[in-house]
């Protein structure tokens, strides 16, 4: 099994941050792939799959998150992960 | 064994079992498993998380039915961080290796997030503090099932260990069975330190963080004498303080007698011993003892219940009451003395840097003239049942108490224009408690009928301590030759000028400073009732020579250990079994 590293850094654009509802729908999306996810927000590095580690991180609109996936499905769910982020969370947040 | 050192707050020492609250007041259990207990408590907790995730989606599906689906979302975030496998993770290695018990477990990892959330600068992340919270207290509630007790509802002795207690728990507690407190945070003024007092119970608080130390039942020993708390004490500890409290019990069976007797000096002086009070209640404690009157009658209790602010009658209805039982004896009514640490509902109005140096007590009622004319109206309205006095707090400079006279006169020919009847002849002091009132303490002297002064905040502004801060609290010391010397200076004019003058706060209820004040020329002691019996003993005791000589080597000594350490001697030498 091949164990593929990746790493990419995105912007938190959500104007509330990485509250409980982004971060639940991140940490559902990571739970969906066998791979390790960390992300780190400068020297803080989390579990992905926690959603008490990434409300820790305190990611504020315009924080920069670097997303670490390891794993032989890493480049799935690091494109998913990265996607959830950028597209604000998709539709599903906003009422 | 484990000593820990706080703020004493009410006297007495206490032995017993201990009842760990948290912030809910229900009470957390025991600490720890038995070994074999381990993997039944892990199937436990799986059960609570699982009854906890069945409520958490049944309030999703109800709420997304009535609001809509992103409503509901935020409960999906909830089922999340109660299935969080970090979480879980730490509550596992807990039970199983630290054999903590899940309640106990549950309470310290969600507790250490909300801590971490509460801190977060975003103020919209920070408030995942509460989701946090919640759900400890769903998991607590589960895990506890029929178990969950209120502390309103206890069976036996018990020594109340908590964070902090509110007024409303404090009023719930069952007295018969609460026989001493312990709380993490507050101070002498805080509710718990007031209400331990009115209960005459041992009381420690400002402890600091200690309630992860300590586990329901555990054997503690609360000295609230020395601000010492004992957790699992050793026998040698146990021995020594079963005999010091065995001491202090058959000490003041022994001062029963002295109830209807005067607090009057061997050689003939009368001293007249009153009493402070927070509470109507507490009127009796006083009548019981026999004090000579309500030397300060604290009016702050009205404000920090919970509900709107008190109005006119409700003020009346409180002064009438203790008036009455009063009869004929003076009562004193200290005006309110809000701010610094005592705030309505806990909650600073404006968070001040420096609440004690700020807007507080009479600088309050200034600020806020209709609040303190409703009270000023109630007294005056009262004053026609009994012997009231007025007392204005914190008086720093000459035109604060010429305001406060001022809206006093105001109010009068108020009531007189509408007929209410008053005692117009109603005596009004001050509370000495600022060394600039004591640099002007002559000048006061002719606008006053009398002072009390107030050592509490009287040895914190003389040494600059706050007297809350554990830091710093050592450097607190009622002995100090420079608060010896303010209370000489304020007790001398005052018995120049034929001005009546009185020492209230915790000093006066000291034995050890007894003989001292007596010697400084005070005739007047108002202290907490329960140190009536002991504070009459020593007057009877001594004589005023005697005191007087005590006053004059005290004054020649350099710090406050030596003066502390001398008068200790003295007492011990008239009153040996009196003296701690």
């Amino acid at each position: 099994m091949t164990k593929t590293k990746l790493v990419r850094t995105v912007i938190v654009t959500n104007p509330q941050g990485l509250h409980a509802r982004p971060a639940d729908l991140f940490v559902k999306l990571a739970q969906q792939y066998r791979s390790q996810v960390e992300v780190s927000k400068e020297s803080l590095r989390v579990d992905g799959k926690s959603i008490l580690d990434i409300l820790m991180l305190a990611a504020v609109e315009g924080t920069p998150l670097a997303i670490e996936v390891t794993g032989d499905d890493a480049q799935d769910a690091l494109d998913a992960l990265c996607r959830l982020v950028e597209q604000n969370f998709a539709d599903d947040l906003n009422p | 064994m484990l000593r820990l050192q706080g703020i004493a707050v009410s006297p007495g020492v206490a032995i017993g079992e201990a009842l760990v609250i948290d912030n809910e007041g229900f009470r957390i259990p025991r600490r720890f498993l038995a070994r074999d207990a381990v993997e039944a408590e892990l199937e436990r907790l799986d059960r609570a998380i699982a009854a906890s995730a069945l409520e958490i989606e049944r309030n999703r599906d109800a709420v997304s039915q009535q609001l809509g689906k992103q409503y509901g979302a935020i409960f999906d975030a909830h089922l999340q961080m109660l299935r969080d496998p970090r979480l879980r993770a730490e509550l596992d290695e807990m039970i199983r290796e630290r054999h903590y018990s899940p309640e106990y477990s549950v309470s310290r990892a969600l507790r250490r997030y909300t801590k971490v959330f509460e801190s977060l600068e975003s103020s919209y992340l920070a408030e995942r503090a509460h989701d946090i919270a919640d759900i400890e207290k769903r998991l607590l509630r589960n895990l506890l099932g029929r178990k969950r007790e209120t502390i309103a509802s206890l069976q036996s002795p018990v020594l109340v260990l908590a964070h902090n207690l509110t007024p409303s728990e404090t009023a719930n507690l069952d007295r018969q069975f609460v026989k001493g407190f312990v709380t993490e945070i507050g101070g002498p003024g805080s509710h718990t330190a007031i209400v331990a007092c009115a209960l005459e119970i041992p009381a420690v608080v400002g402890m600091g963080p200690f309630l992860a130390d300590v586990s329901g039942g555990d054997l503690v020993i609360i000295d609230g004498n020395r601000g010492e708390v004992i957790l699992q004490p050793d026998e040698d500890a146990l021995r020594q303080y079963q005999q010091e409290a065995e001491q202090g019990r058959s000490f003041v069976a022994g001062l029963q007698g002295l109830r209807d007797l005067p607090a009057e000096t061997a050689d003939g002086t009368r001293i007249d011993l009153m009493g402070n009070i927070e509470f109507p209640d507490e009127v009796e404690h006083c009548l019981d003892r026999g004090c000579d009157g309500i030397g300060l009658y604290r009016t702050e209790f009205l404000y920090l219940g919970e509900g709107p602010d008190p109005d006119e009658e409700a003020h009346y209805q409180a002064y009438l009451r203790v008036l009455r039982s009063m009869g004929g004896k003076p009562v004193v009514i200290r005006t309110l003395d809000l701010g610094a640490d005592k705030v309505k509902g806990g909650t600073p109005i404006a968070a001040e840097s420096n609440p004690f140096l700020g807007l507080r007590s009479i600088r309050v009622s200034l600020r806020n003239l209709p609040l303190f004319r409703t009270q000023l109206r109630a007294i005056l309205r009262a004053s026609v049942d009994g012997n009231v006095r007025f007392m204005f707090p914190l008086i720093t400079t000459q035109l604060e108490l010429r305001q406060a006279k001022m809206l006093l006169a105001d109010v009068m020919e108020d009531l007189e224009e509408h007929g209410v009847p008053f005692n117009r002849q109603v005596q009004v002091g001050i509370m000495i408690e600022v060394p600039a009132a004591v640099i002007l303490i002559d000048r006061f002297m002719e606008e006053v009928d009398f002072v009390s002064i107030g050592t509490n905040d009287l040895i914190q502004y003389t040494l600059a301590v706050d007297r809350d801060n554990k830091e710093v609290a050592s450097l607190y010391n009622a002995s100090d030759p420079a608060v010896l010397k303010l209370l000489e200076t304020t007790i001398q004019s005052a018995n120049r000028h034929g001005k009546s003058v009185n020492v209230c706060g915790q000093m006066s209820s000291s034995t050890t400073y007894t003989m001292l004040l007596l010697g400084m020329g005070l005739r007047q002691l108002s202290v907490t009732p329960a140190a009536v019996p002991q504070v009459k003993k020593v007057c009877r005791t001594v004589t005023i020579p005697q005191c007087e000589a005590v006053y004059q080597r005290a004054m020649l000594l350099e710090n406050a250990r030596d003066v502390k350490n001398y008068l200790r001697e003295e007492l011990k030498k008239v009153l040996p079994e009196i003296a701690v």
